[in-house]
């Protein structure tokens, strides 16, 4: 069976140990989290926890019923559809060498990047966008060197 | 209630006040520095505690009283090496799914992450093998937590539960109000089963030609006993049952098949490996349940009714899901059979009847007679001169194949064993368990002279406290199982599995003020057996048995169910 990705949202108790009784799950199951988020939501007491995970169709039925298992998680779902936001943002550290600079600009602009840091030789750059998008300007900006990048990984709601 | 008022105790004394809560009459454990504030509270009280002399025989021990009793099991043991020690037996509980609440010391909360003295995070260590677990940081949280692992220990598919409590918490003064009951909004086991699923049931069954019932230690642990049988009865449809799953239905009824599995009868196998309609209850489809997975029932619908949703569609598809709990499904299902017209089902029947009657015939479990000892001829034996009731634990290997296999057992809870863990020394220290909480039982543990070793400090225990624990010892002076498989799949390659050097188990009963037994003989069986069982004092009974002798059937690992080793 192919694997395909998928997207989950959780609601957790904001306690101590929960996020490692989550990953730790995944890891002792043999599943994989491709990408991970955590933080406290609007009430101090629970968080929210979104993963990104490749698995089967079955893989990924084990996945929900095991987590729904875990005390500590309040609420699940999986993320998929229109009726679904799925952002990300990525901190890119670019080479910028003259010659390279507005090209690296106009490439940000067309992105609706931001500039938050500029140096002789580099800027960093801000951007947000679905997954697609964070690869898309990454292949674009890859030429000019980049020498650092920070991804969060993807968080989602339903609208 | 008088109770409900407020009270300024400390942490030690709101345990105690939780523990007779919820009806705790006995703890297994061990003590130590951090657990010293908590002890000297339990000494002022009428609690029970057994103490044993390893933290794995504590944990154990309240496995086995869980078993035996129904209740749940506690265990008190210190911080770092009493936790540690305590994985093992935890690990085996949470396989098999049984109640037990493990209470562990901890270096004061102001020293935790320091790598202070006996120290160790057994929050960590135990997240994975525990339904849940707590580390108690403030002596406020403390009543409020105790309560919520008795709950979540007991509730939906029960499991191990640990509290961690820092030694200064167990001192703290602070206000007590006994809790009321749990309510956890992230935690709702669904025990009433979807009707509509249950009448799909029904009709698969009317349409069956050739119906199976699979039963598992869940049918045990919801207490629905009495009525799979009554169900299996009216539905005239035989019954296999996983290692687990012993007891749940009748050993002596016409409609049982035998165990199922990699050391199952052949007709059980068989059995499944032919049937249109499989009704699994409360298993959860081990690989040593079902062989080869693609292979398993290749003709029959599945219907899977379990309380806990991870087990339904894990290793095996099914065509009728349904959670909820097994003795409240089994009731529907039999209010939904209404009287059955058992003339007319039984003719409908025949065919199926009489395809396993030949299997049975053909087949049956069976061993041949030499001048040594057989293991098989120890337990026939055993059972018929304890005519099946005595409450049975076992070690691991050989000598708990043969017992599944040779005693019969009539009724839940007299089979007591490690089945998901597997964990060899389990048999002794569940045995005192057992004991403890049946004690106008004969409880016998079937072992191996291998496993017997691995907790044997335990026969001090059992001495200490006059538990008239049998011990029947299946000696072959191998690793008995693991030989097994060398000979069959490894060329005969003995690799480190001979154990020729062990203790004279005779004079070690002795040593420990227990009484000494050997049999070297097939004569000697029964005379020693007599005399063991009917002695008031804990026993060791040595048999010398056949060295080489194998479990059969056997399905090798990876093999469809079907395809059998036999003798």
């Amino acid at each position: 069976m192919p694997e395909e990705k998928h997207v989950l949202t959780m609601l957790v108790d904001n306690k101590p140990g929960v996020l490692s009784r989550v990953v730790g799950l995944f890891s002792g199951r043999g599943f994989n989290i491709e990408s991970l988020c955590v933080a406290e939501t609007i009430d101090p007491l629970i968080s929210r926890i979104t993963v990104v995970t490749k698995a089967t169709e079955s893989g990924i039925e084990q996945i929900e019923k095991q987590l729904n298992k875990l005390i500590n998680v309040i609420k699940l779902r999986k993320v998929s559809g229109p009726k679904s936001v799925q952002r990300e943002m990525a901190l890119i550290y670019v080479m910028a060498k003259n010659g390279q600079r507005a090209e690296i600009l106009r490439i940000v602009d067309i992105f609706r990047g931001k500039i938050i840091d500029v140096g002789t030789d580099h800027f960093v750059i801000e951007v947000t966008g679905d997954e697609e998008k964070i690869s898309a300007i990454i292949n674009l900006l890859k030429p000019m060197g980049i020498k650092k990048i920070s991804r969060t990984g993807i968080i989602a709601l339903f609208r | 209630m008088e109770k409900m008022e407020n009270r300024t105790l400390t942490g030690a004394q709101i345990l105690m006040e939780i523990l007779k809560s919820e009806g705790v009459d006995t703890i297994f454990g061990y003590p130590g520095g951090a657990v010293i504030d908590i002890y000297d509270a339990l000494s002022k009280t009428d609690i029970r505690h057994i103490l044993v002399r390893h933290e794995q025989g504590a944990v154990h021990a309240a496995d086995g009283y869980s078993r035996a009793s129904g209740r749940v099991g506690v265990c008190l043991v210190t911080s770092g090496p009493g936790a540690t020690n305590t994985v093992t037996g935890i690990a085996s509980a949470f396989m098999d799914s049984i109640p037990v609440v493990v209470l562990t010391g901890q270096v004061p909360t102001h020293l935790i992450g320091n790598d202070a003295f006996q120290e160790v995070d057994i929050v960590g260590i135990t997240r994975s093998c525990t339904k849940h677990n707590y580390l108690v940081t403030k002596a406020e949280d403390l009543a409020g937590t105790l309560k919520e692992a008795f709950y979540l220990a007991r509730s939906g598919r029960p499991g191990p539960v640990l509290v961690d409590i820092p030694k200064d918490i167990a001192r703290t003064m602070v206000q007590f109000t006994m809790p009321e009951e749990s309510n956890l909004k992230s935690y709702r086991p669904t025990y009433n089963p979807n009707i509509k699923q249950l009448q799909k049931i029904i009709s698969l069954i009317e349409e069956s030609e050739k119906p199976v019932i699979f039963a598992g230690g869940g049918v045990i642990l919801s207490k629905g006993s009495k009525e799979l049988t009554e169900f299996a009865r009216k539905t005239k449809i035989p019954v296999t049952a996983s290692l687990m799953g012993l007891g749940a239905f009748p050993g002596s009824d016409p409609l049982w098949l035998g165990m199922i599995g990699m050391h199952g009868t052949f007709r059980a196998n068989m059995s499944v490996g032919a049937c249109d309609l499989l009704i699994a209850i409360g298993v959860r489809f081990d690989d040593r349940v079902t062989g080869k997975t693609d292979s398993f029932a290749p003709n029959a619908k599945i219907v899977h009714i379990d309380i806990d949703p991870t087990s339904i569609r894990k290793n095996i598809p099914v065509s009728v899901p349904v959670v909820g709990d097994c003795r409240i499904a089994l009731d529907q299902l039999n209010q939904m059979t209404g009287k059955a017209d058992s003339g007319n089902i039984t003719k409908k029947r025949q065919k199926w009847f009489n395809q396993i009657n030949r299997w049975k015939i053909t087949k049956p479990l069976s061993y041949k007679q030499k001048e040594t000892i057989m293991p098989q001829y120890v337990i026939e034996n055993l059972f018929n001169m304890t005519k099946g009731k005595a409450i049975v634990t076992t070690e691991v290997g050989q000598n708990q194949m043969w017992a599944a296999q040779y005693y019969h057992f009539d009724k839940p809870g007299h089979f007591i064993t490690s089945g998901g863990l597997g964990c060899m020394g389990f048999g002794l220290p569940a045995a005192i368990g057992a004991q403890v909480a049946c004690p106008g039982e004969l409880v016998v543990d079937i072992a191996g002279d291998g496993s017997i070793q691995m907790n044997i400090q335990e026969l001090a225990t059992a001495v200490q406290y006059s538990l008239p624990v049998k011990v029947v010892i299946l000696n072959n002076r191998y690793l008995g199982m693991v030989r097994q498989w060398q000979e069959l799949f490894y060329d005969k390659r003995y690799s480190y599995t001979c154990m020729d050097h062990s203790p004279d188990f005779v004079k070690l009963a002795e040593a420990y003020g227990a009484v000494g037994l050997r049999a070297t003989k097939p004569e000697e069986v029964v005379p020693v057996l007599k005399k063991g069982l009917n002695s008031d004092k804990t026993v060791i009974m040595d048999f010398h048995v056949e060295r080489e002798e194998n479990v059969y059937p056997m399905v090798p690992a990876g093999a469809p169910l079907t395809e059998m080793l036999l003798v």
